[in-house]
Order: C-alpha cells, then sequence, then structure tokens
C-alpha cells in the first residue's frame, strides 16, 4: 500500500511552494482581480521556465517527462494561491487533448509551445445556460468550417487556440476540432465573471476553419478521459485553496480576541473549524486515489475523478464561506484575501460542469461496477 | 502511488490467509457478511460460545492480539502487519465482538501501567478470549466531562474500598476484570484526585444491571459497587495519576473504534438500484442521484483517510491525525442514511417487523442505533474539540471548574 506521494514529490512540492509563496502573492493575485491584465504574464513564463506546465508532456515534445503525480503536486500549489494563470485551461485541458488523441504532427506542432508557455490552449464546450451534453451541442463544423457560440470559455480572451466541441454531420455526438483564435471567423468577447482573478469570454465562430483532433465516437471517448484528468487535477487545486482557507481561518481564530478571550476557544468557532478539517481530509483522500488512478491508468479512473471532483468542490466551498464568517466583518471587506478564495471556489465548482454531471458520473460508474460484481 | 503489498508484506499475508483457509469458522461466513446494527444471529449456536472457541482457536495458534509482545499472549506483529491480518481476517472479526474493549483499550492501558507479573498472568488469557474486560468510565453524572466522575476508592489498610456507579459498560455482564477510575482524594482539582485500578467483577458488592436502550437493545449496563474491597496491588499508576493513565485507554478507544466504521453507504445504494416507486425508478430520480453521489465520495474519502494511514505504517512511520474524523463523520452519515432511506419508503419506512420492512428492517435497526454511535467513546462534540485543540491548535475551551477542588465544584454541592 502506498498512498502517498514520494520523497521526490514532495521535495518538488517544497520546491513548488517557495516559488509561489514569494512569487504569487495575493498583490499578484489582485493586480488581475483589479484588472492590470487578464493573467500573470511573469508568473506563466517562470512556470514555463520551472518546467512545470511540461511536467506531464514526454521529452521529445520539449517536456520534462514526469508523469501525473508530479502535476498533481503543482496543481495543489497552484490551487493554495489561486495563481492567475491559464494552467488548467492550457496545461490540465488543451495539452491532455492533444497528448491523447492529437497526430503526431499535431503533437510536434502543440507540444512544444504549450510545454515553454509560448503558446496559450483552451477548451470550448458550454454554450450557455445548463450543463453542456455531448448529445446536443448546437456548434457545427460543416466542410471543415466551426460556426456557434461557445460561451463561458476560461480563457477564451487571450488563448492562442481552443479544443472546441462541436456537433458535425459527419458522426454522431460531439467531435472535436482545434481552432487556431487569432485566425478568421473567431470572436471574442471577455466577459466579467463572480471571479475576475481568472478571465472568461464568450467566443462566436463565424465559418472559422478548424482542423479535426477526434471525431465522432472517437471524441467522446476523448473528451470523457480528458474531463476525468481534469477533475483530478483540478480537485488538487481545489484542494490546495480548501487548506489555505482552513489554516487562514485556524490563524484568525487564534489571534483574533473577543469577550476577553481568543475567539477560537469558543466551541462554535472550534466546531466550525474541525468540520472545515473533516471536509479537507476527506478530499485530500479522494484526491490520492484520484492521483493513483490517473497516473496508473485504471479503469476506476471515472470513478475515482469524480470522487475527487465533488469532494474537492465541497470542500473548497466549505472552507472559503466558513473562513468569511471566522474573520468576521473584515472577511468582508475587500482588502481582506478572503474573498479572493471564496470567489475562486466557487469558480472553480462551476468550471467543467457543476456537481450534477459529476453526481451522475459517479452512480453510474459504482452501479455499472456493483452489476459487474454480481454476475 | 500503488495499492500493492511490499515483498514482505506479501509473504505475511499469503502466511495469515494460508491459516485462516484451513482454520476459519467457514459454517458462520454467511451470517457474519450480512451482520447488521441487529443481534448476530449463528442459526441457533450461542453467539458468545463461537466467539470464545475462535479466539482460543487463534490464540493456540498465536493470531490472538497478534500485535502484542509473545510474552503477553501475541506475536510481536508490526502496525502494518497488524492492518493486513485484520484485512484477512474480515467479517470473522466480528466474532470478536465481545472482546474488543479488553483488546483495544484494557490490554493497551495494562501493558502499559501494570507490573511484570500482572501483565504475565492478565494478558495472555485476555487475549485468548478465556477472560473478557470491561471499561468502567463513564458515571451517570459524568460522561463527555469524564474527569468530574464521583466512584470513591477510599484507603484502607492493605488496600482500598470503592463505591459508586458506573453506566454504559459494554459488555460488564460478560466480563470477569473491569478497568477502574475512580476517585481517591475529593479535596483536590477534579483532574488530580483520580487512580486507576483493576476490579474482579465477580468480588462481592459489584453488581451489573443491563440498560434497556432507546434502541429497545441492551448492549451496555450499569455497574453498582458497594464496599468492594481491592488490593493496593490492584492499582495501575500511582495514586492521583489516573487521569493520566484514562488517556492512555481513550486514545485506544478512539482508534479501535473510529478504523473501518460503516456509514451504511453500500446498503443505501444497492437498495437504490433496485427500487421502484410510482412506476420509474427511483435510482433514476435527479435528487436521490445527488444523495447517493454525495455518501459515495464521504464513503471513499474514509476508506483511502485509512489507506493513507496504512501507507504511513508501511513506511514504518506513524499515521497522522487525520483518522480521528472516521466515526465523526461515519455516525452523522450512517444518520442521515437511514432518515433518506426510511423517507423513500414512504409510510412503510415506520415498520421494522422484518417480514415487511424494506430490506428487512436493515434502515430502521441503523436509524435507532445511530445516535449511541455519534455519543459512545466520545461524542461527535468532544471529538470536534480534539480535532480543534491537538490538530488544529486552538485555544483550550475555557474550563470554569479546572482550578477548584472537586468537592467544591458548584454543581455538585448544589
Amino acid at each position: 500500500m502506498n498512498l502517498d506521494f514520494s520523497p521526490e514529490q514532495q521535495r518538488l512540492r517544497d520546491a513548488a511552494r517557495r516559488l509561489l509563496t514569494d512569487r504569487c502573492t495575493p498583490a499578484a493575485v489582485r493586480k488581475v482581480l483589479e484588472g492590470e491584465d487578464r493573467y500573470d504574464r511573469g508568473l506563466w513564463r517562470e512556470l514555463a521556465e520551472l518546467g512545470y506546465l511540461g511536467i506531464a508532456i514526454p521529452e521529445e515534445f520539449g517536456g520534462s517527462g514526469g508523469g501525473y503525480l508530479e502535476l498533481c503536486v503543482i496543481a495543489e500549489e497552484l490551487g493554495r494561491v489561486l495563481a492567475p494563470v491559464p494552467v488548467s485551461s492550457s496545461t490540465y485541458l488543451a495539452t491532455e487533448f492533444l497528448k491523447i488523441a492529437g497526430s503526431p504532427a499535431q503533437q510536434a506542432a502543440y507540444l512544444p509551445k504549450l510545454a515553454s508557455g509560448a503558446s496559450v490552449g483552451t477548451f470550448a464546450m458550454s454554450e450557455g445556460a445548463g450543463e453542456p451534453m455531448a448529445r446536443s451541442l448546437r456548434a457545427r463544423v460543416e466542410g471543415g468550417r466551426l460556426t456557434g457560440t461557445k460561451t463561458p470559455v476560461p480563457d477564451g480572451d487571450t488563448a492562442d487556440f481552443a479544443i472546441v466541441a462541436a456537433s458535425t454531420a459527419a458522426a454522431p455526438g460531439a467531435s472535436l476540432y482545434i481552432v487556431d483564435l487569432h485566425g478568421a471567423g473567431v470572436d471574442r468577447r471577455p466577459l466579467a465573471t463572480i471571479d475576475p482573478s481568472r478571465s472568461f469570454a464568450e467566443l462566436t465562430f463565424r465559418s472559422a476553419p478548424v482542423e479535426s483532433l477526434a471525431v465522432g465516437a472517437d471524441g467522446e471517448r476523448v473528451l470523457a478521459r480528458v474531463l476525468d484528468g481534469a477533475a483530478v487535477l483540478m480537485a488538487f487545486e481545489q484542494l490546495g485553496g480548501a487548506d489555505f482557507a482552513l489554516e487562514a481561518a485556524c490563524a484568525y481564530a487564534k489571534q483574533r480576541w473577543a469577550f476577553g478571550r481568543p475567539i477560537g476557544s469558543n466551541q462554535a468557532i472550534k466546531h466550525m473549524l474541525a468540520d472545515m478539517y473533516v471536509s479537507a481530509t476527506l478530499a485530500r483522500s479522494n484526491c490520492y486515489y484520484g492521483a493513483w488512478a490517473l497516473s496508473t491508468g485504471a479503469d476506476a479512473l471515472g470513478e475515482a475523478a469524480a470522487s475527487a471532483r465533488i469532494s474537492a468542490t465541497q470542500a473548497f466551498q466549505h472552507c472559503s464561506r466558513n473562513n468569511i464568517q471566522v474573520h468576521g466583518g473584515s472577511g468582508f471587506t475587500w482588502a481582506v484575501d478572503c474573498h479572493l478564495y471564496y470567489r475562486r471556489s466557487n469558480q472553480l465548482a462551476l468550471s467543467l460542469g457543476g456537481l450534477a454531471p459529476w453526481e451522475d458520473r459517479l452512480v453510474d460508474k459504482l452501479r455499472r461496477r456493483s452489476a459487474a460484481t454480481e454476475r | 502511488m500503488d495499492f500493492e503489498d511490499s515483498p514482505a508484506e506479501a509473504e505475511f499475508r499469503a502466511v495469515a490467509r494460508r491459516w485462516l483457509d484451513a482454520n476459519a469458522p467457514k459454517e458462520f461466513a454467511a451470517a457474519l457478511r450480512q451482520a447488521g446494527f441487529g443481534e448476530l444471529n449463528l442459526d441457533g449456536v450461542d453467539v458468545l460460545t463461537a466467539s470464545k472457541r475462535w479466539q482460543k482457536r487463534k490464540a493456540d495458534a498465536g493470531w490472538a492480539c497478534p500485535h502484542w509482545p509473545r510474552e503477553y499472549g501475541g506475536r510481536g506483529l508490526t502496525p502494518i502487519q497488524q492492518v493486513i491480518w485484520q484485512q484477512e481476517e474480515g467479517f470473522y472479526g466480528r466474532l470478536a465482538t465481545p472482546f474488543i474493549v479488553g483488546h483495544g483499550m484494557c490490554g493497551p492501558t495494562l501493558m502499559s501501567h501494570a507490573s511484570e507479573d500482572d501483565r504475565r498472568r492478565y494478558l495472555p488469557p485476555l487475549a485468548s478470549g478465556e477472560e473478557i474486560w470491561c471499561q468502567l468510565f463513564s458515571e451517570p453524572g459524568a460522561g463527555s466531562d469524564l474527569a468530574g466522575i464521583s466512584t470513591r476508592a477510599s484507603a484502607v489498610a492493605d488496600g482500598w474500598v470503592i463505591n459508586g456507579q458506573k453506566v454504559w459498560t459494554s459488555f460488564a455482564q460478560l466480563s470477569d476484570f473491569g478497568l477502574l477510575l475512580a476517585r481517591t482524594d475529593p479535596s483536590v482539582p477534579k483532574h488530580r484526585g483520580l487512580t486507576m485500578f483493576y476490579v474482579d467483577m465477580h468480588a462481592p458488592g459489584v453488581e451489573v444491571r443491563p440498560i434497556k436502550q432507546a434502541n429497545g437493545q441492551s448492549g451496555f449496563n450499569e455497574v453498582f459497587f458497594s464496599d468492594v474491597r481491592i488490593k493496593d496491588q490492584q492499582r495501575l499508576g500511582a495514586v492521583g495519576a489516573g487521569w493520566h493513565v484514562a488517556l492512555t485507554t481513550l486514545m485506544n478507544e478512539r482508534l479501535a473504534i473510529g478504523s473501518g466504521m460503516t456509514t451504511g453507504f453500500e446498503a443505501i445504494f444497492n437498495w437504490c438500484c433496485s427500487l421502484e416507486r410510482s412506476g420509474a425508478k427511483v435510482f433514476d430520480d435527479r435528487a436521490v442521484r445527488s444523495r447517493l453521489a454525495t455518501w459515495a465520495a464521504r464513503s471513499s474519502g474514509l476508506k483511502y483517510t485509512a489507506s493513507r494511514a496504512i501507507t504511513a505504517l508501511s513506511r514504518g512511520t506513524t499515521p497522522g491525525p487525520e483518522n480521528s474524523i472516521g466515526k465523526l463523520v461515519a455516525g452523522s452519515t450512517m444518520q442521515e442514511i437511514a432518515e433518506f432511506a426510511l423517507g423513500l419508503a414512504g409510510p412503510l419506512g415506520v415498520v421494522s417487523d422484518p417480514l415487511s420492512a424494506i430490506d428487512g428492517g436493515r434502515f430502521q435497526a441503523m436509524l435507532l442505533r445511530a445516535p449511541a454511535t455519534r455519543l459512545e467513546g466520545g461524542t461527535d462534540e468532544i471529538l470536534r474539540n480534539i480535532i480543534a485543540e491537538r490538530v488544529l491548535g486552538l485555544p483550550p475551551d475555557i474550563r470554569v471548574d479546572k482550578d477548584i477542588p472537586f468537592n467544591r465544584i458548584p454543581s455538585r454541592s448544589a
């Protein structure tokens, strides 16, 4: 039994934490939050130079040839500091689509630029209200050209290219295409969101030229696999955020005095913090299981990813919400950082679809497994 | 990351499995596998007899309390080997229920605080199930505030005289010995006037009465002490050091109760898979799926939290505090699941008759047992205090009685 990171991976974590604590301060997050730029380009370059963006990309494509476990470690650290960079879009999603479904030529063309940070990719699926459904996409590709609207697209206003899920006459269901966002027929409109420390846009395509990545049944298989992996990685970001919010709440409860005693000596506060610890611990254990499944390519990936996603979403929302409560009035000021975590937790809860599709995925997977054992 | 044994662990697992294959009481396998919250039913075979027989067979082969040192009736296993043994013994371990207090709490306390002579005398028959032990801690006036107990041990020539009442004592009716926390000095603050002893449950003046619990069963007892005389050799630790000794016991209690607890998730999931309501499959109901998914993630969270602790043991290190969440999460989840199942059944939910109840009455039994899980071995509130203070480092509660002599604490003189 070995459900923990190795000593080398722990050292990677220590190094990443040192760098990010120093480099990705709340002040840096606020520069993006307050609109100075759409993401922290300096931090992005540093992450690329350290090899973090290409940590799970093979060396032949300019990556550092590590694996998913290393990427999980980095994701948790990025989550702790609310890193205002497009790592989830570019690394967990676009890069993974290309690694899993790209032709050798596509991999050679895109992966080195993704590893070096020279190119930012994203993934566009949602078409407005409701959970995006692979079977009812309105965006359509005909004759190698895409028409339709995708919104909200994370990093849609700054990414260089997008993997777009669309329908096509050639095959039923969702197919996947690569679209150059600097090319013809692409309109981008930045969107205000509940979490301005990350950017979102509405993308309108009018006969935009596309490159096929995976069509029909193949597209749906790839889509499911990449979303599972991204769910695990994003769960690690959420876990990092949850832990940080819990630590911030504990620190405040120890130093804030009221009624002649630290507020943390009151059971109402202590028990709230204990429950946050419980949520964060359940999330961590599910995340580790997800990391195991992702890194070994286990059949249980779907189930493990959904458990991690659900558990980590609940934990980050729980911890960030109660972090404000513990901070009292000061927690609701712009100047104190609590709201940054509250915003991010609610934004991450809806990226990759809200809880509902992951809940469905988990119970369906469990049912299939229990039917298989009965047979 | 992997879920594999190391070569040495695999070798040990094979040895354990071989012995179990040849020796486990397979005639009880089906009944033990399905055991829920009702009384264990072994098709007419007396449960205590079956339990003692299985425990003795293990003891004769060196598999009773195998993590204890050999000289005290164990096998000297490492912590990770003990975990592997428990995994392999699986549901047969449920037969050891009458011994869990002795094995999990009294044994470790004796190991830390008894004289060498007493350890050699008492631990081997405790391990083999030939002598059963109970823990005499809680009282009608002191539960969460355990240091507020009032059972008196008064010094007399050559020993002590015990007077008072204990409550919620599991297996007292079967026990040969008990670990007793008593007050030896009421004139000092409460934590300082306690002393730990062990008593012969068959001694004159000890009376055990079963408690009829809220769920109608009787798993616990009241124990009355009237002028029970014990020798000074039956003292564990120094006079006045009883609180310190009790903490050893309680830490072991929480480990024993918290590990591998059921949340009821598997039961509710399987039941929902087969259920139809108004011609529609309950499993397809969005609200039902959402609840099931949350409980599934919580159960797997507990399962892999245990895996992380086992990982630490396998690496030869001490597990972190994560496992302290086990009972806290499992108790309230079980209660939520039971309420939910009854609600899905509609009016039939009230029926607990095994012949007509949903799923044989499993969820009704769970509903009525769940409150006890949230209280026994540390209430939800005490567990939250422990997490907050020992794990998160928050300041202790303000305790107004901490420095007052026990016999001057206001509520007690009132």
